[in-house]
């Protein structure tokens, strides 16, 4: 789960990390309101889960209230644009008043986890302000890290290092300690997979202050920290996660590709072998698709209706590995889905495994399916029908 | 031989008279496994169906049975819990079967458990034919040999140890390590067990996209097993693009991680990568007839 900026930044402060003066505002009025009581400079900021509000034109000044419900007005009136990774771009729903900061000097820290050294990792820059991705690219000498031993936790001494390694500007050096500490307590206590500062800025007057936040809890976690249930916010879904939730399976479960070869396996590993099994045979593919566990008729026929309904497949291929699941149980469901289902009628090719797989395999036959043995066997009967419905 | 597990290794599982404890339980008595009792807190005295002891604590357990491997189902917040009783209680093997355990949690308990090896969580457990099974495997699938297998994923893996087992090759020990970020044993770490591990010949290794256990485990075979006849496959090479807010994360493994990256890095090993797992046999085959 994503949090917003405003709700890294309430992280923030219970984690005594510095963050400008500010209200979180839900409307144009508010913003005016707060502007009219706290005379000054203003920046009012979208607060969306989207990157690149900058650009957008989605984070603008404000001098006086007046002009503060204008630019709020003028934020809230679309919608964050669609990007590459956002298609359906993000409703503003609200909006962040705070400080204009002067800012003399921009690095960037984080906290995340390294897999392979299977340790909390500290990434330090020198270089604030753009993507850590961009740092990475154009100045990776900068990009320092550290991973924390987990049986000793943090120890100021960390954050001496990496300012020293990093080269920070000597500005940020006394503070920063105490910024990290207090980063790394929150990555802990509130089952944080990121927390990243960026820019973390050093001020004319020399405070050192989280001017953005960036905060990823760990779905897993959740049950931890109830009250974040209210934080809970997600990207608009595109057009194959709708259909997926609809269906009942995961929203990372189902994508469509132009081809006329359904497909639909259970485990995400062998749902991806199974597309590649029928681009192997020649076919083309109409979707990925991972039933998850168990493939009781239900499930089946969502799945079925999800395919037949959504994408162009003109014949189905079901690669069921059951394992300990009993094949003549999947069988059954799988005749009584289609049995049931009232969409467009399409040929089934499926690979059945798993106990009493044979019996299995017979319901299938009589049903007037193909029962097949192997993921291989089952792609290319796939892919030879596809070929004949289109003559 | 075997590695990690054999057919004197005594095991108990935790979580003994839960609806997932209880059915593979049962199981893993079916094929075989020396499962010496199980812990249910608040249950202890009971047996279970097949006749074996529960008890009210690890400790209880490991004094009366001498239990050194564990199996653990329980839910997802009483992991990390279930991993300290048992490390505290002597055990030095542990496997977690559990979906959905913090990460904070594990990052802590792989951190702090010097001596005691896990793993998982999130996976299917692990399987030496013929010997034992601890975990959710199926085990008529596999059969005894000297190939072994080491996977991220876990209907994939199946389908390749049957492709194995039909095309005569049997395995000497199948290890699922997980499919969380952080998991308690690598693919680098199972490779230097196999390395000592007299009935083992050889290897296949199934890896999958993200994080850089692939990578690693290919400088570790050009190194250290350059002799070993090792064939993997990469999962995922058309996976659908998720979506993704761009983050630190990416970062920390540098260009580590993509599908390319990790073929490429096996091929330079001089490990063959199958385009497809009913090639693995075909590969296996003629890697053992290079090395004859």
């Amino acid at each position: 789960m994503n949090l917003m900026e405003y709700q890294g930044k309430e992280l923030f402060k219970r984690a005594g990390i510095a963050v400008p003066r500010g209200e979180h505002a839900l409307n144009p009025d508010a913003v005016a309101r707060f502007i009219e009581k706290n005379p000054g400079e203003w920046v009012v900021k979208a607060q969306v889960l989207m990157g690149g509000r900058g650009k957008a034109g989605k984070i603008k000044m404000a001098g006086d209230a007046a002009q503060g419900r204008r630019v709020a007005e003028d934020i809230l009136a679309t919608p964050m644009p669609p990007n590459r990774q956002n298609p359906a771009g993000e409703p503003i729903k609200s909006l962040l008043v705070e400080e204009k900061l002067e800012i003399a000097k921009e690095a960037y820290c984080a906290v995340a986890i390294d897999r392979a050294a299977r340790k909390p990792v500290f990434i330090v820059s020198r270089y604030g302000g753009m993507d850590i991705e961009e740092v990475s690219e154009h100045h990776p000498e900068s990009i320092v890290k550290f991973p924390v031993e987990t049986a000793i936790g943090y120890s100021p001494f960390i954050g001496r290092e990496l300012a020293f390694a990093a080269q920070l500007d000597p500005g940020f050096r006394k503070q920063f300690p105490a910024i990290a500490g207090a980063l790394y307590d929150l990555f802990f206590r509130y089952g944080a997979k990121l927390v990243e500062i960026n820019p973390l800025a050093l001020t004319a007057d020399g405070r050192v202050i989280a001017s953005d936040a960036k905060v990823e809890l760990d779905d897993d976690a959740l049950f931890k920290n109830p009250e974040f249930a209210q934080w809970h916010s997600v990207l608009p879904l595109d057009g194959d996660e709708t259909l997926a939730a609809q269906a009942g399976v995961g929203i990372r479960n189902f994508r469509r590709f132009p081809g006329d070869v359904g497909t639909l396996a259970n485990g995400a590993g062998l749902a991806m072998a199974t597309m590649d099994a029928v681009s192997n045979a020649g076919g083309r593919i109409a979707d990925f698709l991972d039933v998850g566990g168990g493939a009781n008729a239900q499930r089946v026929r969502n799945c079925y209706e999800l395919v037949v309904n959504n994408t162009g497949a003109t014949v189905f291929f079901i690669n069921i590995f059951g394992g300990i699941t009993r094949g003549d149980e999947v069988a059954r469901g799988v005749v009584e889905a289609m049995r049931e289902t009232t969409s467009r009628k399409i040929p089934l090719v499926i690979r059945l495994t798993g106990t009493n797989e044979e019996e299995g395999r017979r319901i299938l036959a009589d049903a007037g399916m193909t029962p097949v043995e192997t993921m291989d066997e089952g792609a290319s009967e796939a892919v030879r029908i596809a070929r004949e419905m289109r003559g | 031989m075997s590695i990690f597990l054999d057919k004197n290794s005594r095991v108990i599982v935790q979580g003994i008279t839960g609806a997932e404890g209880s059915y593979h339980a049962a199981r893993m008595v079916k094929y075989g496994t020396n499962l010496v009792g199980g812990v249910t807190p608040g249950k202890g005295g009971q047996a279970t169906p097949q006749g074996l002891p529960v008890f009210d604590t690890v400790k209880a357990a490991v004094e009366a049975t001498g239990a050194t491997h564990t199996c653990i189902f329980v839910p997802p917040p009483f992991a990390a819990d279930a991993l300290y009783e048992a490390y505290e209680a002597g055990i030095t093997f542990a496997v977690c079967i559990t979906e959905g355990v913090p990460v904070h949690d594990t990052l802590k308990v792989v951190g702090t458990t010097a001596g005691m090896r896990i793993i998982g969580p999130n996976c299917p457990g692990l399987i030496s034919p013929g010997k034992a099974l601890v975990g959710i495997m199926p085990g008529h699938i596999f059969k005894e040999g000297d190939v072994g297998v080491m996977s991220r994923s876990g209907t994939l893996t199946y389908e390749v140890v049957d492709l194995l087992t039909r095309a005569g090759f049997g395995q000497s020990t199948c290890v699922g390590v997980g499919g969380d970020p952080i998991i308690g044993t690598t693919f680098v770490e199972c490779l230097r067990e196999f390395k000592n591990d007299p009935q083992t010949g050889a290897l296949v290794l199934c890896g999958e996209i993200g994080g850089s256990d692939e990578e690693d485990a290919a400088a570790f075979i050009a190194e250290h097993l350059p002799e070993m006849p090792v064939v993997a496959f990469v999962g995922g090479r058309n996976a659908p693009p998720g979506k993704s807010l761009g983050h630190a994360g990416a970062i920390i493994s540098g260009n580590f991680g993509t599908p390319q990256s990790k073929i490429a890095a096996f091929r330079s090993a001089g490990v063959p990568v199958a385009d497809r797992p009913s090639d693995i046999p075909r590969l296996l085959a003629e890697r053992l007839a290079v090395r004859a």
